[in-house]
């Protein structure tokens, strides 16, 4: 049974359909990237797949279960999201944050325990944090703050991860080391992945199959080389593109013309 | 002993006690240790505060002679000053500082907004109409008059803010702030409207009600106040681990697992019922819902767990503090209140606004 299940999904906002007939699915250990223009509907496909936005037809389904019947706490058990930023209004140490993930796994009453404490260090080992635990989050470096919200979601020890372009502050350095790291924790321990990112290249290079999406529509998907084609690229984003394969990897490449 | 050293001491036992604090706590993650571990030091520190303000005033008390009497005699006029006057109206600021503090807590984490205070949803202006209106149709001769008409404004406004910002269900913390000034806004106007009418009589009640008076302290309200307190602050601290996720944003909150609207709902009511409560019973004292809750969080951190009951504990000391001053320092006659929290509150806070870095204030 896949992990995910995107069934027929539309979703509009007032009149206006941003999602149509959206049909996919996603296997455990799956490393999924969604491209497509601006206003073609990715962000508002992650927050349908997350909960946040209810689905006018269709659904989505986390094994059999239908995401609209989970509890907010339950889904957060599964599915975590790294978001592009962290905008606090006060204060808060690394350290605080990173446990704030242990939060869905909380009863209204506890603290955190011993447990949630090894699982927040373990997370902050990973993404190279644990040194900024006792930092207050205001005075990291996009980065930084980038490899703490990792931490926060490997915290909720979910099966899913949804990465909400996580790099587009970044330069490309910590692009690369962010989705580095990602893919790593998705070989390593088979943690499913699905990115939207603007970065076509960033998602040839690193997600194993690529759905782009075009007016709320899907109009290619399937392995990284077959989506991510001049011609499908070209009826998308209407803008000619050359498209070749990376020199080391073999991966598609897009060059502006 | 002298009313200097009194004073002194007053502002001192917190200061030093915050300081040491500041030393120890500075960057430690909370647990439930630690919570009590500060809510036991703020707790002694309130004590002191206390029992340094019962003895302080215009007659000297000397306590060695009202403790030698023992405390079953109520005939010395000590005894009565003390017990009939002074301590009713230390507990009456302490449930109002308290609750003025946690619910400023609550309202800056809630709009994500360090401008909040207690007085931002139009809580206080509805009050306001309330009570300047009883005092000025001569409601101050019955025992609840004021306090009952300040709570039906405030409830008024509560109802009238909501009802403007909801929206299917919904109640975005921006038109909720806007709809907030606009109602204090209206209020403000209203009062305005009543003072130019009322007679000069009326005018030094209704002044010192606006500017927060402590002075009509009455057991029986002050219990009321603290047991709308009490359950208030169980309802509000049950949600105080949602309250931090909702500092870092409600999309956020909701990916962490928490179900947003319900939470918000539950904690704008519960901190404006509070609210509600204490200005009815004291009028508007400005500055202790910003202030405490900002200094609280510069010392012991952001997290609500801590956040709350320190604010609370703080809060109490703070404004019986500052009470003792007002109705001590121009003896016989009184200043209201609001005047000594901003008076000594913004000196103080400037001071660790300019101690803090990187969040956190160690002075």
């Amino acid at each position: 049974m896949p992990l995910l299940s995107v069934d027929r999904v539309s979703f509009k906002y007032g009149e206006q359909w941003v999602l149509r007939g959206i049909r996919f699915e996603v296997e455990k250990g799956d490393f999924l990237g969604v491209i497509g223009p601006n206003g073609s509907g990715k962000t508002t496909l992650l927050r349908v797949i997350d909960g946040i936005l209810k689905p006018q037809e269709g659904e989505v389904r986390l094994e059999e279960t239908e995401i609209g019947r989970l509890r907010r706490e339950a889904l957060a058990r599964s599915v975590a999201v790294v978001p592009q930023y962290l905008a606090l209004a006060f204060p808060f140490s690394v350290e605080e944050v990173v446990l704030m993930g242990r939060s869905p796994h909380l009863g209204r009453w506890r603290f955190e325990g011993e447990k949630d404490l090894r699982i927040a260090r373990e997370a902050m080992m990973m993404t190279d944090t644990l040194g900024l635990a006792a930092r207050d989050m205001g005075s990291l470096s996009g980065g930084e703050c980038q490899r703490v919200l990792i931490a926060r979601a490997l915290a909720q020890e979910p099966r899913l991860i949804l990465l909400d372009e996580p790099t587009a502050f970044l330069d490309i350095r910590h692009q690369a080391d962010f989705f580095d790291r990602i893919r790593a924790l998705n070989r390593e321990r088979e943690l499913t992945v699905i990115a939207v990112t603007h970065d076509i290249n960033l998602a040839a290079h690193y997600c194993g199959r690529v759905i782009l999406l075009k007016d709320g529509r899907i109009e290619a998907a399937g392995p990284v080389e077959s989506v991510i084609t001049e011609e499908h690229i070209r009826k998308a984003y209407e803008t000619t593109v050359l498209v070749d394969r990376h020199p080391v990897t073999g991966s598609p490449r897009i060059t502006l013309t | 002993m002298s009313r200097f050293f009194l004073f002194t001491s007053l502002f001192a036992v917190p200061a030093v006690a915050l300081s040491v604090a500041s030393r120890i706590e500075a960057g430690k993650a909370v647990t439930p240790m630690r919570v009590s571990r500060v809510c036991a030091l703020l707790g002694v520190v309130f004590a002191a505060v206390a029992a340094i303000a019962a003895v302080t005033g215009p007659h000297r008390i000397d306590l060695i002679a009202l403790l030698r009497q023992g405390l079953a005699s109520d005939t010395s006029p000590e005894h009565t000053i003390v017990f009939s006057v002074r301590i009713p109206r230390i507990l009456l600021a302490a449930v109002v500082g308290a609750t003025l503090s946690t619910a400023g807590a609550v309202f800056q984490g809630l709009l994500r907004n360090p401008l909040a205070d207690p007085y931002i949803l139009g809580v206080s202006g509805g009050a306001a109409v309330g009570a300047v209106l009883g005092i000025i149709v001569g409601l101050d001769i019955l025992p609840f008059g004021i306090p009952a008409l300040a709570a039906l404004g405030s409830f008024a406004a509560i109802v009238l803010v909501f009802g403007v910002a909801g929206r299917r269900g919904e109640t975005p913390s921006g038109t909720l702030l806007l709809s907030g000034v606009i109602v204090n806004a209206f209020c403000t106007a209203a009062i305005m409207f009543l003072i130019s009418t009322a007679s000069g009589t009326r005018l030094h009640g209704i002044m010192f009600w606006l500017m927060g008076d402590l002075g009509l302290a009455e057991t029986g309200q002050t219990s009321l106040g603290a047991a709308v307190l009490l359950a208030g602050f169980a309802v509000i601290y049950l949600h105080s681990r949602a309250l931090n996720l909702l500092v870092i944003g409600e999309e956020q909150a909701l990916q962490l697992g928490v179900d947003v609207e319900k939470t918000r709902r539950v904690l704008f009511f519960a901190a404006s019922f509070i609210t509600a409560a204490a200005v009815s019973l004291s009028g508007l004292i400005g500055f202790v819902g910003l202030l405490v809750p900002h200094l609280i969080r510069m010392i012991f951190g952001s997290d609500y767990r801590l956040l709350l009951p320190a604010s609370c504990l703080f809060g109490a000391t703070f404004l019986v503090a500052a009470d003792t001053v007002a109705r001590t320092v121009l003896a016989p006659s009184e200043l209201p209140v609001g005047v000594i929290t901003a008076l000594f509150g913004a000196p103080f806070f400037i001071y660790l606004l300019k101690k803090t870095e990187a969040g956190r204030c160690r002075f």
